[in-house]
């Protein structure tokens, strides 16, 4: 039964027109996020302007059993703001001014719709900063961050976004107002906050969020350092980390990475190394020095082959645009790339990296990978062609091939992008039933009729079991058939 | 590095515990070393100790992780990361020999690190990535990991940071743990309070290496930790009187553990966690200020509401942390957080068992 004309004509009563978008060339724009492999009109777009009218819409939509979906600027990667086909897609891209910035207390409160970078920029005055910095940190927003618990470049030393928000604000699927955490420390009760972040918009929808800001430091200084071997390159993170070093940043580019993003950044990589590492220290000008220093007598005795310091800021931010502009230019280089996200722990990077080796012969696809080193954050890109069915079958079942390793090897499906709907076969993997149920209950607690963004995370019991059947009778997945959704 | 797990049929055991209790819906008393007994409001029950689940499971300095079951001492463990050159950066208070790192998790209380400034800030929540627990029906639960990131499911191992027992029992937690800074130091300044607060907020806006703050009774002291170099650039910048280094370990021992003369003989204490910007609490009595400004020990004679008013107007919260409790220790909840604290409650313990009213009478 088609209800878009009835649910569009009771939205019709809380919002103005222009809020509430139905035709499909309207809709069209919110059919996927930044998983483009999975696509899906939702029956109405609606972009509230203020909380009561969030309310409102959510109020009515759990009166009238309608599933809603929310989504800030949809660069996510896992599938999490996928649209559904009879539900509402709740934009909050509306929902975006900067409420207040705080220098004295180094908070700032803002609306969901705001842009990450934003944050930072309405706080540089102050010289302060927002220090979670997802690459994406020009488009995407806080809410989306807030959904993702996103991390960045920065986050072994400055934290994810869980550790650098104190409080979120939100309407439940019932329409109730309710504010998780606080600007004081320790909020009473159980430490729901911990719970929301990171719930990829299934326990409520952020209205308000208040973070915490850090002064920028003096100085900040990045080391490019090239290996002759992958597995030198992932010895030399242990290393650092092993001498007493944090470094602010710590990232490393495969050779195929390097020469994927240098036509398009022109950072000055060394094409010819096997792997390059970006080790970033910031401090006072002493302090850098020190560790600079400290740093690349750690990075020579693990067999770096070429150091290079960066001598002013902006050979500093050279250095990192060609990090931050590995997706576009995988999108320049292929017709579609499929990013994975498997953490595991350091020491294992060596031996990841070769089993992944591997597999590009097994599946024949080309996957240049980029990586959070210094968290254990994995980023193969898997370059295929969306057009061809078969490739991507075979991207899927490389990428899903790439998980069950990370699982095997102590590590986890998802280290910031979240699970979306791509990641919902490696939970049946990941966690045992009772953990999944513990899930399921904490999806009620919040939401008992299940309506917002239902069936992203959790998978379901019967998908679990199909799942198991299937790695069991064949070791492979036989991907196109299966139901996705 | 695996050390004693005295005893893998711990678990079973522990198990077996609860499968009774809840079968006959008798309630259970987690407890350890009862080194945090103090804390919460009263509860009853049979004791149920996981302490025979003890040991160290994983750790490799360079991974920045360690695992270990949650009956560890939480002194052992701390030795064990020494012995590495690194910490627990939440710096917990221990409040007594017999302290467990499961007991720390449940109690959430971090100690004078957790400042409201600086990279390696941070209570204990900030340090969880992942923890294993038993439920109300004898299930072990697995959340997080042992990696720095992980977003597969619902961040519930935070969830048991300062849950006082009342979702499960606690088996294993897999915490991220710090290099010890190169160096560190104290210095005092003689103010009163309000100069203090306005400066321990200024210097928070800058990148100072701060890692610790205490004013009582017009001295502030605070403690600078980092690299060499940039903790001798602080302490350029910020002046003030040297202490000791000997003396000072010693101080911030004594207020973490609450071993300062100013919580001697204590009959009532409360623990006030405001903005680190509030102005004084306009409250009579004695109080001891950390964190920045963030978190203000207050022994007062005034009434359980004037104290939570005050609190609460200026955007925090209070609990009696110390004391015949003759009101809820903490801050109740709104409404709608307690609907989802019942709805938690019952499915992780839904015959009730789990050291009831601890956290909340309706817990």
């Amino acid at each position: 039964m088609n209800r878009q004309p009835e649910i569009a004509s009771a939205l019709r009563e809380l919002l103005p027109p222009h809020s509430i978008l139905w035709r499909t060339e309207d809709t069209r724009p919110y059919e996927c996020d930044g998983l483009m492999l999975y696509r899906q009109l939702p029956m109405i777009v609606v972009l509230p302007e203020t909380e009561v009218e969030v309310a409102q819409v959510l109020r009515l939509c759990h009166a009238r059993g309608v599933p809603v979906v929310p989504r800030g600027a949809g660069t996510g990667l896992s599938g999490g703001a996928l649209p559904l086909g009879d539900g509402v897609l709740l934009s909050l891209a509306k929902l975006n001014r900067i409420i207040e910035v705080d220098p004295r207390a180094r908070t700032a409160t803002v609306q969901p719709g705001v842009r990450n970078l934003a944050i930072s920029e309405a706080a540089a005055p102050h010289g302060l900063y927002y220090a979670p910095d997802p690459s994406s940190q020009i488009a995407c927003t806080i809410g989306g961050n807030v959904a993702e618990n996103s991390g960045g470049v920065h986050c072994l030393k400055y934290g994810l976004t869980v550790h650098n928000v104190l409080r979120v604000r939100g309407v439940t699927m019932e329409g109730d107002s309710v504010e998780f955490g606080s600007r004081a420390p320790d909020a009473p009760g159980l430490d729901l906050l911990a719970a929301i972040i990171g719930s990829e918009g299934m326990l409520a929808v952020t209205t308000e969020v208040t973070v915490r800001l850090v002064p920028r430091p003096r100085l900040a200084r990045c080391i490019m350092a090239s290996f002759a071997d992958v597995g030198d390159a992932g010895d030399a993170v242990a290393a650092l980390v092993a001498a007493g070093i944090i470094p602010a940043g710590l990232e490393m580019l495969d050779q195929a990475a390097s020469r994927l993003v240098e036509p398009f950044a022109n950072a000055g990589y060394d094409l010819a190394a096997a792997a390059v590492l970006l080790c970033e220290s910031d401090g006072t000008p002493e302090e850098v020095a020190e560790e600079i220093e400290h740093m690349c007598a750690v990075l020579r005795a693990a067999r770096a082959t070429r150091i290079q310091v960066s001598d002013d800021e902006a050979e500093r931010l050279r250095f990192w645009a060609g990090r931050k502009n590995a997706f576009p230019a995988a999108g320049r280089a292929s017709p579609a790339y499929y990013c994975m996200d498997g953490t595991i722990p350091r020491k294992r990077l060596g031996e990841m990296l070769r089993t992944i080796q591997a597999l590009e012969a097994k599946y024949g696809l080309r996957y240049p990978n980029v990586f959070h080193a210094g968290d254990g954050n994995l980023h193969p890109l898997i370059l295929f062609d969306d057009g061809d069915p078969e490739s991507v079958a075979r991207a899927e079942a490389f990428g899903a091939e790439i998980l069950e390793r990370c699982i095997e090897i102590g590590g986890t499906i998802t280290g910031e992008h979240g699970v979306g709907v791509e990641k919902l076969d490696q939970m049946c993997s990941q966690f045992d039933p009772s953990t999944r149920e513990a899930f399921v209950a904490v999806k009620r607690a919040f939401d008992p009729a299940q309506l917002l963004n239902p069936g992203k995370v959790i998978p379901t019991l019967h998908r679990c079991a199909e799942y198991g059947r299937m790695r069991v009778s064949s070791g492979k997945l036989p991907f196109a058939e299966l139901p996705r959704f | 590095m695996v050390a004693n797990v005295s005893n893998q049929g711990a678990v079973t055991a522990l198990r077996e515990v609860i499968c009774e209790a809840a079968a006959k819906r008798t309630p259970l008393r987690i407890r350890a070393g009862g080194t945090k007994d103090f804390y919460g409001n009263a509860t009853t029950g049979s004791i149920l100790d996981p302490r025979c689940y003890s040991g160290v499971l994983a750790y490799e300095p360079s991974e920045l992780v360690v695992t270990a079951c949650a009956g560890t001492p939480l002194a052992e463990l701390e030795n064990t990361l020494a012995e590495q050159g690194q910490m627990l950066a939440f710096e917990p208070p221990h409040f007594g020999r017999t302290a467990t790192l499961g007991g720390c998790i449940a109690a959430g209380l971090a100690g004078p690190r957790r400042t409201a400034y600086g990279p390696c800030y941070g209570g204990v929540r900030d340090f969880v990535l992942g923890a294993r627990m038993l439920d109300g029906r004898g299930d072990v639960l697995t959340f997080g990991g042992s990696v720095m990131k992980n977003v597969a499911g619902y961040d519930l191992a935070r969830l048991l940071v300062g849950s006082l027992g009342v979702l499960g029992v606690i088996l294993e937690v897999s915490v991220k743990v710090l290099p010890q800074p190169a160096a560190q130091l104290t210095l005092s300044f003689e103010l009163e309070e309000r100069e203090s607060l306005d400066r321990l907020n200024a210097w928070a806006g800058q990148p100072l290496p701060l890692s610790a703050s205490v004013w009582h009774e017009g001295v502030l002291s605070v403690r600078l930790s980092g690299s060499r170099a940039a903790v001798t650039d602080a302490r350029g910048r910020l002046g003030g009187e040297l202490m000791e280094a000997s003396s000072a370990d010693a101080f911030w021992v004594r207020v973490r553990e609450q071993t300062h003369p100013f919580f001697a003989g204590v009959d009532v204490l409360w623990r006030v966690c405001v903005p680190s910007t509030l102005p004084a609490l306009e409250l009579r009595g004695m109080q001891l200020i950390e964190w920045g400004g963030a978190l203000r020990w207050l022994r007062t004679s005034q009434s359980a509401g004037e104290v939570r008013a005050a609190a609460q107007q200026g955007g925090g919260h209070a609990t009696l942390f110390r004391g015949e409790p003759g009101c809820d220790v903490f801050t109740p909840l709104p409404a709608p957080l307690m609907a989802f604290h019942k709805r938690l409650k019952s499915h992780f313990d839904p015959a009730g068992i789990f050291n009831p009213g601890r956290l909340y009478r309706e817990l």
